[in-house]
């Protein structure tokens, strides 16, 4: 049975991570950093949801990890380059580094690596809208949407409006 | 890209959808110069192996800068000084360096095909840094990239192209691109050294040629050094006849035409000293673009080395 996750349950998992986030934005300066494609359209839309808050500052960026990533010598084709947009200082900034699916672990590292090359961050926490499980990497987020039972050989597929002009979730079980 | 070449030897080998997805990613790449660190770990472990028969300290300079903020070592066969001079085959040189883990290989060489032969040879990556006459394709690339940046979409653009059209790789290469790209070529110089049958446009008259209209004028460098049967009188008459002279300089300014060329260039030959600080001049940016045009090469390709395991 094919799991799915409507445009409803993408809401509710971005407002509980908003409220998570609430308290620790407030007062602060946090640059909030979506891994593309995708972790940028759910990076903006969490900033969205806590702008409300005037007295928080928030900055948004974009970052393409492909040219970090360990496994390119595996991949016949090597991903276009869809560029990073981080147009303000990361040194000693409170980076919340934003993505989809936290899966591996794999693009999360790279994405360290590469934040890194920006400059120096005082704390990089990790955000996401689903953590599916099966780490191959010493990596926990500090903020999970939703929790999602899978088998490592499942996919987990994501639509965002942004990206696909339609919103939800599906996982497609292995045979 | 269907699927990933694994040698970058002429214009000719790619589709306009190849084309330009090199071109995105140059275009990604130029956002490394921007950073603190300007180097990306993509090649780390990797070597890159400079092989020039031909001497070019700006091609390989830009070859040297790209791999490197792509992470590859990199290393020169010092070709005057190697075995080569002492009667080793092609063959038996390549074997040499694959054996010692090379991945890709940057040559030059007098030889029209030089490149696409040695591709037939190893399984390293090999990408053409001009062969001969035949082709120079990541000058062809870094140009279309850096007119891109002045005129996003090349579609009808007109390019007018200047010199020794005849001998140069980097008018076969350019002009090629461009045409893929949907762009106008255009080609002026003396009746001697513009083809005759070629599908683009051909002025040997300055007046002419610069009433076509176009968008962009390439210069094609004078190439002192091969005048060995002199092709025009002299110098001085070849900057009156074809060379962007002050009057001339000032024309291309009203009409807000771009200036390029590949370098190095010779002043008074085919550009007045004014020309070189022209608003309009793109000279610069040509050298800028050619070491991301050539990380952008180098990222897409996947040699058969042992240290790529293809899945």
């Amino acid at each position: 049975m094919p799991v799915a996750i409507d445009e409803e349950g993408i809401e509710e998992a971005l407002r509980k991570i908003a409220e998570e986030l609430k308290p620790i934005v407030s007062g602060q300066t946090t640059a909030f950093i979506g891994l593309k494609s995708r972790g940028d359209s759910v990076a903006e839309r969490l900033v969205t949801l806590l702008a409300e808050d005037d007295s928080a500052e928030l900055f948004l960026g974009a970052l393409d990890v492909s040219l970090y990533r360990d496994d390119l010598s595996r991949f016949t084709n090597n991903p276009s380059l869809q560029g990073s947009e981080i147009d303000f200082p990361l040194d000693d900034a409170h980076v919340i580094l934003v993505d989809d699916v936290l899966f591996s672990g794999r693009t999360v590292r790279a994405a360290l690596d590469a934040i890194t090359d920006y400059g120096r961050p005082k704390k990089i926490e990790l955000a996401v809208l689903i953590d599916r499980g099966h780490r191959e990497l010493p990596i926990a987020p500090n903020y999970v949407g939703i929790t999602l039972e899978t088998a490592k050989e499942d996919h987990v597929k994501v639509f965002l409006d942004t990206t696909d002009n339609k919103e939800g979730i599906e996982v497609t079980r292995a045979e | 890209m269907n699927s990933a070449p694994k040698d970058f030897l002429d214009i000719a080998s790619f589709s306009k959808e190849d084309l330009t997805s090199f071109l995105d990613n140059t275009m990604q790449m130029k956002e490394i110069f921007t950073r603190s660190v300007k180097k990306v770990p993509t090649l780390r472990g990797r070597t890159v192996l400079m092989l020039f028969y031909e001497n070019s300290t700006r091609t390989s300079t830009s070859f040297e800068i790209a791999a490197k903020r792509l992470s590859a070592d990199v290393t020169n066969f010092d070709v005057p000084r190697s075995s080569v001079q002492k009667g080793e085959s092609v063959k038996d040189t390549i074997d040499t360096l694959e054996a010692m883990r090379c991945d890709y290989v940057v040559v030059r060489h007098p030889m029209p095909g030089f490149a696409k032969n040695l591709a037939g040879l190893t399984n390293m990556s090999v990408i053409n840094a001009g062969d001969g006459q035949h082709a120079h394709p990541t000058q062809a690339l870094l140009d279309a990239h850096t007119i891109r940046e002045v005129h996003p979409e090349l579609e009808k653009k007109k390019v007018l192209i200047i010199g020794d059209v005849l001998h140069s790789r980097v008018a076969r290469s350019t002009s090629r691109i461009l045409d893929k790209l949907g762009a106008e070529v255009a080609f002026l110089g003396p009746g001697s050294l513009v083809p005759k049958h070629s599908k683009f446009s051909r002025f040997t008259n300055y007046e002419e040629a610069i009433a076509w209209k176009p968008d962009v004028v390439y210069l094609l460098r004078v190439q002192m050094e091969r005048q060995t049967a002199p092709f025009f009188p002299s110098t001085a008459e070849y900057h009156n006849l074809y060379g962007i002279t002050r009057e001339r300089l000032a024309y291309l300014s009203d009409h807000g035409i771009y200036l390029m060329h590949p370098g190095p260039f010779n002043r008074g030959v085919e550009i007045c000293d004014e020309a070189v600080d022209y608003e309009r001049s793109l000279i610069n940016k040509q050298v800028e673009n050619g070491v991301a045009a050539r990380m952008s090469v180098l990222y897409a390709l996947k040699p058969q080395t042992s240290s790529f395991i293809i899945e």
